[in-house]
């Protein structure tokens, strides 16, 4: 009998956590995605936090999965060699009316049952964090709250699952998904049609409109933007913990926290948009992240910004995280309403949809050599002198620095190239190895790495992207 | 790990580390070894092709390439040495060895009597100066640019808008256009030119290139390659007046909107950087808060003419070598440098007291034009310097004289002063 | 037939007014020194650039030679060079000084190379 099909449409976090958990079973899998690169929409830009979900609303499936995913980084950031740490989070009452909001934070945080959230007094605050605003009341401390390198876990998912024999397949947009007797029979892509047992909706922020090809789309996606600044690392305000704002009715406010990097993260705005391409920033959402987190951190100092962008969390309305699977259309699974948690519950997804895939009769047999280690790109700049030299001595190409800013080695630039589902785009690289990441954001190392890229690939300059088709750097030669 | 030992070790090859190694070598330090990153010697210059290097040096109009050619066959002649495709990682914590990487040798350690900082600087980006909108392809610094179509054989765009008038900014809009690029105008934010005005002339006007003053990009727009940019007038206040943007197509923006010193390794050897200049604090010896370490060039303050790069770097390698040679003048005191009246910067920050009867050229910008000026310096009450220039200009840097022998006090003031 | 030229002599940037024919200056404003005069005149009558850029060298894709005119270019022709030169290439080795195209357009100018390579 042939191995039967799983078509995972989207390869963001949720899509590669689902393709790695099937890779653990007899069955093929395909990841389709409209991207030139995994992870290009809302997995590149958000706040790369792990959560705890002790603000979640209790007893939704949104709640179940962040709380039970976070636990699993621990396990997982070893075997699949993520940047991850639990650096914890803390949130402070600024004023009086904040502080007797805090009780109820705790007791929504215990419903969830997150039950290691503390109270700490505003003495015990500013000693965690001493560039707090010092009109400090107090506030909670979430210890769990975690920071995350979010690209390199979507590409370590990605990754560990193509070693296990899944299949990515990009540039492909979706275009229809065939049906017959009740079932899923393919999906048509601009590339092709993939025969399908089963079909995956994790689109994100196009979920609904995959879904509306199979006739299931009782639901719209409301594209949230959020707006952020990134800091350099040698900012003179810095925080140790992510601090949080308390939440109004409205939002749930713009933080600081330092990235798994060292830079500072500072955002997010929420702004729902019609458009699901839109990702400008805006002289209005910037301003509003500076002033409202000055009033956690006076000191904030944004003018050390070396980037600025904005994401587009896939909200949808009505409102809530959905999983669903129809009698009515076997082989098919919808999830939507995918948003800020998104990330964190990713893992716990991939386990959910297999295991409810069992519960709707799918039959999967564990693999017997399933590889569950991934090893990441070394970081040149992380080894001791003595591990430097040895790489250099091995191969030539870690003695040359591309980017400066970072420290990134041509041999890091190669690997990201030559690795399963590999870069191909300038934003790919920069992704996987951080070269373009730092305070010169590509200014030094850019010229350099499309010249890479374009020997690598074999192919001319001028056919190197920034990211996806019509992104092109360059348009020819000068002689 | 490769060990190299040297009197003189100096870190980057440009103008800068060219004139500190030349010097270093004539004062008579024995072993001269300069640090490249790059696979030749050069630095920028290499991909400044155009003339406008030399005239005060060498009284004749070079290109970048002729420029630093005479130094780097006066490094040969000498005997300085070099090491190429070499980026150094850091300076180690006894402040006297340098730590590089090497292709062909692995990772390198330089042992040396004292070091030169000469790294230059980098260019500021879109987002540091948080230009919104979206994030497409296109969007290159004047100096990435200026890499790419002269040294890598590579052309970036076809139709141009550049923000920012100095003279990268203007020379780029000149080389593109000869390169068969249309460049649409230049946008600079403040009121007066930030380049020469003989580069507005040749590079701008010449071939019928608009320079809006006063004016900002507000947005940027294209999702995966430019598409164009919203362009307004700004207030007085420097804000843009939004009623008044207006679109422009391009699919290019280049962005020369500054540069600032490049100090990752600097700040690393924990050495003390100025808030103005973001280069380290030095004396007229142009050692830095370390003793052992020395800087010059663009890594210390950004110049406008390679020419006094060369002459500063000069002082550097001199002293560098003295100091490796155990004859530097010894420590009786230094006076601090103080900014007075329109001035945002002075180099050196300070100056060390000596029983001698030479002048320190202290450098400095001002912060907004004027005409018929006194350039004052004042020890305590007295004036230990004066000098008048018909015109200043934030764009062009200024220097004062100051003979060591009349510092009395710990602090030295220098204003500018408009006269009559 | 009137022109305004900015004085590039010196940072001060007088504007020069100058009045005259295709032939000859009949008078000059606002200049603020004598060498105004002089590249106010230089400027109007004839207008002069050195011209800078690469050429293609034989055999080699990555690298490419800085060039120069050794003499001021009429303004005018200075597209026409460039027409020229971007179908030239140099061939290795070469000096600083070295004639890459000869009397480009009949301007008696040579453009050279201004570094040396291979």
């Amino acid at each position: 009998m042939n191995k039967e099909k799983a078509v995972v449409i989207g390869a963001g976090a949720v899509g590669c956590a689902i393709a790695r958990e099937l890779s653990k079973y007899e069955i093929d899998v395909v990841v389709v995605d409209k991207n030139e690169d995994i992870g290009g929409d809302a997995s590149k830009s958000n706040s790369a936090i792990i959560h705890t979900g002790y603000d979640a609303a209790p007893g939704t499936l949104e709640s179940q999965l962040v709380v039970a995913a976070n636990p699993m980084y621990d396990e997982l950031v070893k075997s699949l060699d993520v940047p991850f740490k639990r650096i914890g989070a803390i949130l402070p009452a600024i004023t009086e009316e904040q502080f007797k909001q805090l009780p109820a934070i705790k007791e929504k945080a215990f419903k969830n049952h997150v039950y290691d959230v503390e109270y700490k007094t505003g003495a015990e605050l500013l000693e965690m964090e001493p560039n707090l605003n010092p009109e400090v009341k107090g506030g909670l401390y979430i210890p769990r709250e975690s920071i995350i390198d979010p690209f390199i876990l979507v590409q370590a998912l990605a990754e560990n699952a193509a070693d296990n024999g899944a299949t990515f397949m990009l540039n492909a947009k979706v275009t229809d998904i065939k049906t017959e007797n009740g079932r899923v029979k393919s999906v048509v892509t601009t590339k092709g049609e993939i025969e399908a047992d089963y079909v995956i909706n994790s689109a994100g922020l196009y979920c609904d409109e995959i879904a509306e090809m199979v006739g299931k789309a009782d639901y719209k996606v409301v594209a949230r933007k959020g707006q952020f600044y990134i800091l350099d690392k040698n900012t003179s305000c810095k925080v140790n913990n992510i601090v949080l704002p308390i939440p109004t009715k409205i939002t749930k406010g713009k933080l600081m926290c330092p990235t798994i990097h060292g830079n500072m993260l500072v955002g997010p705005t929420a702004e729902d948009q019609p458009s699901k391409v839109d990702k400008s920033t805006s002289a209005e959402g910037l301003a509003s992240v500076a002033a409202d987190v000055s009033n956690l951190i006076p000191n904030v100092n944004l003018r050390d910004t070396i980037t600025q962008y904005s994401g587009l969390r896939a909200n949808r309305n009505p409102e809530g995280l959905n999983f669903d699977m129809y009698d009515d259309l076997k082989g098919y699974v919808n999830l939507s309403g995918v948003r800020s948690t998104g990330l964190t519950l990713s893992v716990a997804m991939g386990k959910y949809v297999v295991q409810q895939m069992m519960f709707h009769g799918a039959e999967l047999t564990l693999k017997e050599n399933f590889i569950s280690k991934r090893k990441g790109i070394i970081k040149f700049s992380e080894q001791s002198r003595e591990v430097q030299d040895e790489l250099i001595k091995e191969n030539p190409l870690y003695g040359n620095v591309i980017c400066r800013c970072e420290t990134i080695t041509e041999a890091e630039i190669v690997d990201a190239i030559n690795r399963p589902v590999g870069a191909k785009s300038v934003d790919a690289i920069k992704r996987r190895v951080r070269a373009g990441m730092g305070r010169c954001q590509g200014g030094f190392c850019g010229p350099k790495v499309i010249e890479i890229l374009a020997r690598e690939l074999g192919v001319s300059t001028d056919e190197i992207n920034k990211n996806n088709e019509g992104s092109y750097m360059v348009t020819g030669t000068t002689r | 790990m490769y060990n190299l030992n040297c009197d003189v070790a100096i870190i980057g090859g440009g103008p800068a580390g060219l004139a500190a190694a030349v010097a270093a070598k004539k004062q008579g330090a024995e072993k001269v070894l300069i640090i490249e990153r790059d696979n030749a010697l050069g630095g920028i210059l290499q991909q400044c092709i155009h003339p406008g290097f030399g005239l005060t040096r060498f009284g004749e109009e070079l290109t970048g390439p002729e420029y630093y050619s005479r130094f780097v066959e006066d490094a040969i002649k000498l005997g300085v040495e070099y090491i190429l495709n070499s980026m150094v990682l850091e300076i180690d914590e006894d402040k006297s060895s340098v730590i590089c990487t090497n292709s062909e040798y692995g990772l390198t350690c330089v042992k040396a009597g004292s070091i030169v900082l000469a790294m230059g600087c980098r260019e500021r980006t879109r987002a540091n100066i948080v230009i919104p909108g979206t994030r497409p392809a296109g969007l290159y610094t004047a100096g990435s640019a200026q890499r790419l179509i002269n040294r890598q054989n590579i052309m970036v765009g076809k139709k141009v808008v550049i923000l920012g008038s100095g003279d990268i900014g203007m020379i780029m809009a000149r080389r593109m256009t000869l390169e068969g690029a249309s460049v649409v105008m230049v946008v600079e934010l403040m009121d007066y030119l930030a380049g020469l005005t003989r580069n507005r002339v040749q590079c701008l006007d010449d071939f019928g290139i608009p320079l809006k003053l006063s004016h900002t990009i507000t947005r940027i727009m294209g999702d995966t390659r430019v598409t164009g940019v919203y362009v307004a007038p700004v207030d007085e206040n420097k804000k843009p007046i939004l009623e008044k943007e207006e679109f422009v197509e391009c699919d290019t923006v280049l962005f020369s909107v500054g540069l600032i010193p490049e100090n990752e390794i600097t700040n690393k050897a924990g050495i003390e950087i100025d808030r103005v200049t973001n280069g380290p604090r030095v004396n007229q010896y142009m050692q830095t808060s370390v003793p052992s370490i020395f800087a010059c060039g663009n890594v210390v303050h950004v110049n406008d003419l390679v020419d006094n790069v060369s002459t500063e770097s000069e002082e550097a390698g001199k002293y560098a070598a003295l100091y490796a040679m155990g004859k530097l003048p010894e420590n009786n005191g230094a006076a601090d440098m103080v900014t007075g009246n329109n001035v945002r910067y002075l180099c050196p920050q300070s100056i060390m007291k000596a029983d001698s009867d030479e002048k320190v050229s202290v450098y400095f910008r001002v912060l907004a034009p004027e005409f018929n000026v006194k350039l004052i310096a004042r020890c305590g009450d007295e004036i230990i310097a004066q000098k008048k220039e018909l015109r200043v200009n934030p764009g062009e840097m200024n220097h004062i004289d100051i003979p060591v022998s009349s510092i009395k006090g710990d602090k030295i003031t220098v204003e500018v002063i408009k006269e009559g | 037939m009137n022109k305004e030229i900015i004085c590039t002599v010196c940072p001060r940037g007088c504007h020069i007014d100058v009045c005259g024919d295709a032939n000859s200056v009949a008078s000059l404003e606002g200049y603020g020194c004598k060498r105004g005069i002089e590249y106010a005149t230089n400027e109007y009558l004839n207008p002069v650039r050195i011209l800078t850029t690469i050429v293609k060298i034989d055999g080699v894709d990555n690298d490419l030679l800085p060039v120069r005119s050794n003499k001021p270019i009429s303004k005018d022709k200075l597209f026409e060079c460039m027409d020229i030169i971007r179908k030239t290439s140099a061939k290795l080795p070469v000096k600083i000084g070295d004639v890459i195209v000869e009397n480009i357009c009949g301007t008696d100018v040579n453009i050279v190379a201004t570094k040396a390579l291979g």
